[in-house]
């Protein structure tokens, strides 16, 4: 009987209209997003055998291979350091900018700025790539400009078909990722907060320091996070212009799958890499757990 | 103020550095040479008249449009439905439910394209426009969701409450009050996430299968057919200048939808 009416009250309760209404979304989630990743991890466990047969006993198998081949191990190295440095520059480059509108721009200009930000984000991410090849090309536009200018006499190599041109291309194209979360970080900043520190004797740069820059890192932590992640998947970046020495481990994954056809050993790679990239992140936030409810 | 100013030019540079492939676009789709090099040579249209006679381009762009726009419709009603419970009621368990919703916005898209590839063949889906479509809406629905939670939220529930007390059901409250309301956030919605998947390569190449995308159709050019550079530069404007205008329906729809619900502009559409 109470258990009746408990239910009766519950099916009136916001609870269960909030339920309803987010379950189609949820549900879609949950067919094509938990689902697949569950059976991803899965799939690592198992092994191949042939061309479309596998063997389902469970396996550490390909785990192994991927920790004990020299190529692969290395491979996920150098995709950690290409992703943290891209993230090191986007991030460092990106503040400036993101102080620059917060603070520096009147506030009915402000979405005007940001809306530019954004523009060339929007535009196709494969000709940005692809331009930055043809950018920073053994005979490209950055070559042929300065060897018409005579301020080089051959054209620069290590410009181009390396890691250096990967990390230039995705700190381009992860730009506005980076920017965005600080812009917002910085706008909660209660503006008096910076005039008492300067009333009580501080420099600006003091200020900055001690005020502006731990309310800050809430946005900081989200710009670290939405461009070092994403990153480490990316392989559209490495195959065009990364060369030999640019290759990362997604396009050792892309590969497996679509030609080795070793699924499992694909997807323990992804498993892995997946795992070293939430690793590194909660070790970064919990780094800066003091100050991630700054901003109010 | 000279702190403000060092800043500004370094914002200019920044600017420029974020410009400075968008503009060498047309200029070299312009100019009369297959290499790709300063000094420029001479004007010529011949790499654009050259676009008209691809009919494997034709039918990459006539899928990718059916791909997008199929996309941005379920992408959209699905993202009404996640950003309505999430600003309007409470209920247990909605952070970690909307959370995992929004996962991949920071999830690497090969990491969603091989875990659906998995799942589509075990099940026996096969590959092909589907499956793509499948993958695009997880992509694009956090986009759709942090568009709309800002077009609802901004909504005055005193409107909602009226309608009610005048004799609306929930539903025809929804539909004339709710819906004009939020119309601009959903066709800001529709225009991004259309967008989004127009342009998007990783998870269409590994689920498309043989029906070849614009995007897997553009990589295959770039990757193979070295002497059509000039031709997928000339690409590449048509379809740059394409998003800018999308985007900018999409900003004046988004603008227009922040007035209309009587809220203050804080830009930006993440």
């Amino acid at each position: 009987m109470a258990s009746a009416e408990r239910f009766g009250k519950w099916r009136r309760s916001e609870g269960l209209r909030g339920w309803l209404m987010v379950s189609p979304t949820a549900l879609y989630a949950l067919a094509f997003l938990a689902v697949p990743l569950v059976a991803i991890v899965a799939l690592s466990f198992v092994s191949q055998t042939g061309v479309v047969t596998y063997d389902y006993t469970p396996t550490w198998k390909n785990y192994i291979e991927a920790f004990v081949e020299p190529q692969y191990r290395a491979l996920i190295l150098r995709s950690v350091i290409i992703s943290l440095a891209v993230t090191a520059l986007t991030v460092l480059t990106a503040f400036p900018v993101a102080y620059f509108i917060s603070f520096h721009v009147t506030p009915s200009r402000k979405s005007l700025w940001l809306f530019l930000i954004t523009i060339p984000f929007w535009t196709s991410y494969l000709i940005r790539v692809f331009l930055w090849k043809v950018i920073l090309g053994y005979n490209g536009v950055v070559n042929s400009a300065l060897l018409w200018l005579g301020v080089i006499d051959e054209p620069l190599g290590w410009i181009n078909y390396n890691a250096n041109a990967v990390v230039l291309t995705l700190a381009h194209a992860y730009a506005p990722f980076a920017i965005l979360p600080i812009f917002v970080a910085l706008e909660k900043i209660d503006r008096s907060l910076l005039e008492a520190g300067q009333d009580l004797g501080e420099t600006r740069f003091q200020t900055f320091l001690r005020v502006t820059l731990p309310l800050a890192v809430p946005g900081v932590v989200a710009a670290v996070l939405i461009v070092f992640i994403p990153t480490i998947g990316d392989y559209v970046t490495p195959r065009l212009i990364g060369g030999k020495d640019g290759t990362m481990i997604a396009n050792l994954i892309q590969s497996q799958f679509l030609r080795q056809n070793n699924a499992p050993l694909g997807s323990a790679l992804a498993v892995i890499s997946m795992i070293t990239v939430a690793a590194i992140s909660l070790v970064f936030v919990f780094l800066n757990r003091k100050n991630m409810r700054g901003g109010q | 103020m000279r702190k403000g100013r060092g800043l500004r030019t370094y914002t200019i540079f920044y600017l420029i550095f974020l410009y400075a492939p968008i503009v060498l676009l047309p200029l070299f789709a312009f100019n009369d040479s297959k290499i790709i090099a300063f000094p420029l040579k001479g004007f010529t249209t011949d790499w654009f008249v050259a676009l008209w006679h691809k009919t494997e381009l034709h039918q990459a762009v006539l899928k990718s449009l059916i791909i997008a726009v199929t996309t941005a419709v379920f992408a959209t009603a699905l993202g009404v439905f996640a950003a309505r419970a999430g600003t309007k009621y409470r209920f247990r368990g909605k952070g970690p439910v909307l959370g995992f919703i929004m996962l991949p916005l920071v999830l690497p898209d090969i990491i969603v394209a091989v875990s659906l590839l998995v799942v589509l063949l075990r099940i026996g889906m096969g590959l092909g426009m589907t499956a793509a479509i499948l993958g695009h809406v997880v992509i694009c629905l956090p986009f759709a969701i942090a568009i709309l939670n800002s077009a609802f939220s901004s909504l005055d529930q005193s409107l909602e409450e009226a309608a009610y007390d005048l004799g609306e059901t929930p539903f025809s409250a929804f539909r004339l009050v709710i819906l004009p309301l939020v119309m601009p956030g959903i066709i800001s919605s529709l225009l991004i996430t259309f967008t989004i998947s127009l342009d998007e390569y990783i998870i269409a190449s590994f689920l498309v299968g043989t029906e070849e995308t614009l995007p897997v159709y553009l990589f295959n050019q770039m990757t193979k057919n070295s002497r059509e550079i000039p031709v997928v530069l000339a690409l590449g404007t048509v379809l740059v200048l394409f998003s800018i205008l999308l985007l900018g329906i999409a900003e004046y729809f988004r603008r227009r939808g922040i007035a209309r619900t009587g809220g203050k502009d804080t830009g930006g559409f993440l």
